[in-house]
């Protein structure tokens, strides 16, 4: 129903100013009350209606300023003795002592409080009174409380231009003291203002770091010297590595020279078992692994770059990000790449080219954690893209069991020290995640929101109890975790045990027919080739490549008329689902 | 005189015990059997605890005083016998 009025203007008159006129209220439509209208209500009786006479109050927070707290000690010397007395001088207090014995209530008082101390020295030694009883028996498995996990203590970044936590590493003795390496990972965001120093806090202080230290360019890893925890080396961002010493301050000791270090920032740097307790390598993105010895850090030990086709070309090089080293095994190392390739090198090797003794693909994106299981070592933990994927050594094809795809991206994972099947991720998103293989596979036993900004950093204590956390806007969160998740379950080992073998042979079954599928389509080919062999014993190059191509075209087709059959028949029945025939490995 | 050395003797022989000291009422150490520093440290230590623990238990009940204070730590047991005036306090290790 269009409402249209339709006036008429005379052309010359558009464009005008409104004329605008009062006029007085025009009552248009007066609506009188209908009482008759009364009856189509009912009346209600009795109405509850609620009032509340109380004074108005408002809510506020206040939240005291943060108490500076500094511990300060005092020395007493000596005193208490009489006026004429000098403590320090011998004579005088031996004579003050010898008068003293003389006296006769001494003598008495002596006595009795000597038969009284007897007395109870003999009660000790005849029973222990505070004996602890039952103290073999554990407790029994209180594994009925969820797991959980509670915020020890904050460490904030002190500088007003926050920077992202890092790396952080644990001090070796008791793991009273945390280093942490800030750095800003932005590409080219850090302004001339953010400060390069990092920082070594004191668990108990949290408001002032204990040390800071200051390299020339900001760190991005730190490694306490597992040997000598004084020492510690750090990776910078321009590929300098520096190391320091806490007795001698906060600047380096030595820096590495710059035309022979990193040329990318050095993501990860670890100490070896050496005797010397001097050695240590880092990677970088760079695509290069070097060996140093911190005595002289002019120039490194030794060279490896990260290149899988062997030839040792820099261009053909991988970025490394993830470095791994496991005492135990001294001459194998494995270093995670930006391609999100795995490598595993053998230290000891003869050529460069035997160095790389294998790789193992599997993640979308770089991998940022690369970590060995503390009681399976030939079974590693990787954390790159949007999942954690363990692996077998044996197994090169593909990992052995990985969680499902998270929806945000996971930045830095560690297995437990403690329980064999029990590892920490965390997200872009602030969560910590604890997984607990044994238990379930498809979710973690705990996530935690840890920070609304992105994690980006995780360590773990030596106990397996307490956790770091990093941040991006450098706030370290110390959190512990419920006993539960760090006290061995009876019969874990076996069990993790058997998981581990159980999805490694599933593996190596799967491969198995992979090979057998490759091998049968090989035969095929071969078949035919020799046929052809028959009838001409010398071929032409460029002959054998067009057969070859024609069969490689032949085999192509063949696939796709399968998969167009099985995709009819898909449509046809709706609930399965449409693929490549088992035993091609599509990663889901 | 030989008394007070037989009795220390005694106390000083029986098992666990690592060390005597007397201190009078003032808190000045009159004999010990560890050297000088440990000496001070433990009479300074133990008076002002003395005194604190004896006011407290005259405080609930004047008519009573204390006669024993003995310390258990992890490591050893510090066992106070407090006198009118002087007061040994041994020290012995737990098991």
């Amino acid at each position: 129903m269009e409402i249209v009025y339709v006036y008429v203007k005379k052309r010359s008159e558009f464009g005008r100013q409104c004329n605008f006129s009062d006029r007085p209220a025009e009552t248009n439509v007066d609506i009188q009350p209908d009482p008759s209208q009364a009856t189509n209500f009912i009346e209600r009786d009795p109405i509850d209606a609620a009032i509340q006479c109380a004074s108005d109050m408002s809510e506020h927070e206040v939240n005291t300023e943060r108490f500076e707290m500094e511990n300060e000690g005092v020395n007493h010397l000596e005193g208490g003795w009489p006026k004429d007395v000098n403590p320090l001088e011998m004579e005088q207090t031996i004579r003050f002592r010898k008068k003293v014995e003389k006296d006769e209530n001494y003598v008495n008082t002596i006595i009795q409080l000597g038969s009284l101390m007897e007395h109870c020295i003999k009660q000790n030694n005849a029973i222990n009174i505070y004996e602890e009883y039952f103290d073999e028996e554990e407790t029994a498995d209180v594994a009925d409380e969820p797991p959980s996990a509670k915020t020890i203590n904050v460490f904030r970044d002190p500088n007003v231009i926050k920077r992202t936590a890092t790396h952080l590493s644990w001090h070796p003795d008791g793991s009273k003291k945390l280093a942490v390496a800030y750095s800003s990972l932005e590409f080219q965001r850090s302004s001339k203002d953010m400060s390069y120093e990092s920082y070594i806090w004191d668990l108990e202080n949290p408001n002032r770091p204990d040390l800071v230290l200051r390299p020339s360019s900001p760190l991005v890893s730190l490694e306490y010297n597992p040997k000598d925890s004084h020492i510690l080396v750090g990776g910078c961002y321009n590929g300098q590595i520096a190391y320091w010493d806490t007795r001698k301050g906060g600047q380096p000791v030595e820096l590495s020279t710059v035309e022979f270090s990193h040329r990318d920032p050095v993501y990860g740097m670890i100490w070896l078992q050496s005797k010397t307790g001097t050695d240590c390598f880092s990677a970088s993105t760079d695509g290069q692994v070097l060996w140093w010895d911190i005595r002289k850090l002019t120039e490194p030990t030794e060279t490896l770059v990260m290149d899988i086709s062997r030839k040792g070309v820099l261009e053909n090089a991988l970025g490394a990000i993830a470095l791994e080293f496991e005492p135990t095994m001294p001459t194998k190392f494995m270093v995670g790449t930006e391609q999100g390739v795995v490598i595993t090198c053998n230290r000891k090797a003869k050529t460069p080219a035997e160095k790389i003794v294998g790789t193992y693909s599997g993640h979308h994106g770089p991998i940022y954690a690369l970590a060995r299981n503390p009681f399976f070592p030939k079974n590693f933990l990787t954390v790159g893209d949007w999942t954690a994927r363990i692996w077998s050594e044996d197994s090169k094809e593909s990992s052995i069991m990985w969680t499902k795809y998270h929806m945000a991206y996971l930045t830095d994972g560690c297995w437990s020290t403690i329980r064999p099947a029990v590892f920490f991720t965390t997200k872009m998103d602030g969560t910590l995640d604890v997984w607990d293989f044994l238990f379930k596979q498809n979710n973690p036993s705990l996530s935690v929101k840890v920070c609304d900004e992105p994690l980006f950093s995780l360590r773990l204590q030596d106990n397996g109890r307490f956790i770091g956390c990093g941040s991006k806007l450098g706030t370290v969160t110390l959190l512990e975790v419920s006993s539960g998740l760090c006290t061995l379950q009876r019969n874990e080992k076996n069990l993790a045990t058997a998981m581990f073998e159980r999805e490694t042979k599933r593996e190596k079954i799967l491969e198995a027919r992979h090979r057998e599928m490759r091998l049968k389509e090989r035969t095929k080919a071969e078949g035919k080739e020799e046929d052809v062999k028959v009838e001409t014993e010398e071929e032409k190059p460029e002959e054998q490549l067009a057969r070859v191509q024609k069969e490689f075209f032949e085999i192509i087709e063949a696939e796709i008329r399968r998969k167009e059959r099985a995709a009819k028949l898909s449509r046809a029945q709706v609930a399965q689902r449409p693929g490549l025939p088992k035993g091609w490995g599509v990663a889901v | 005189m030989a008394e007070v050395e037989e009795t220390l003797k005694r106390i000083q022989s029986q098992k666990g015990v690592q060390g005597i000291i007397v201190v009078n009422s003032e808190g000045i150490p009159i004999k010990s059997t560890v050297d000088n520093s440990t000496t001070v440290q433990y009479a300074g230590l133990m008076h002002s605890f003395i005194m604190k623990a004896r006011s407290t238990v005259r405080d609930i009940d004047p008519q009573n005083d204390l006669t024993f204070l003995r310390i258990r730590s992890k490591k050893n047991e510090i066992m106070i016998a407090p006198g009118k005036s002087p007061s040994a306090s041994g020290f012995q290790a737990s098991c």
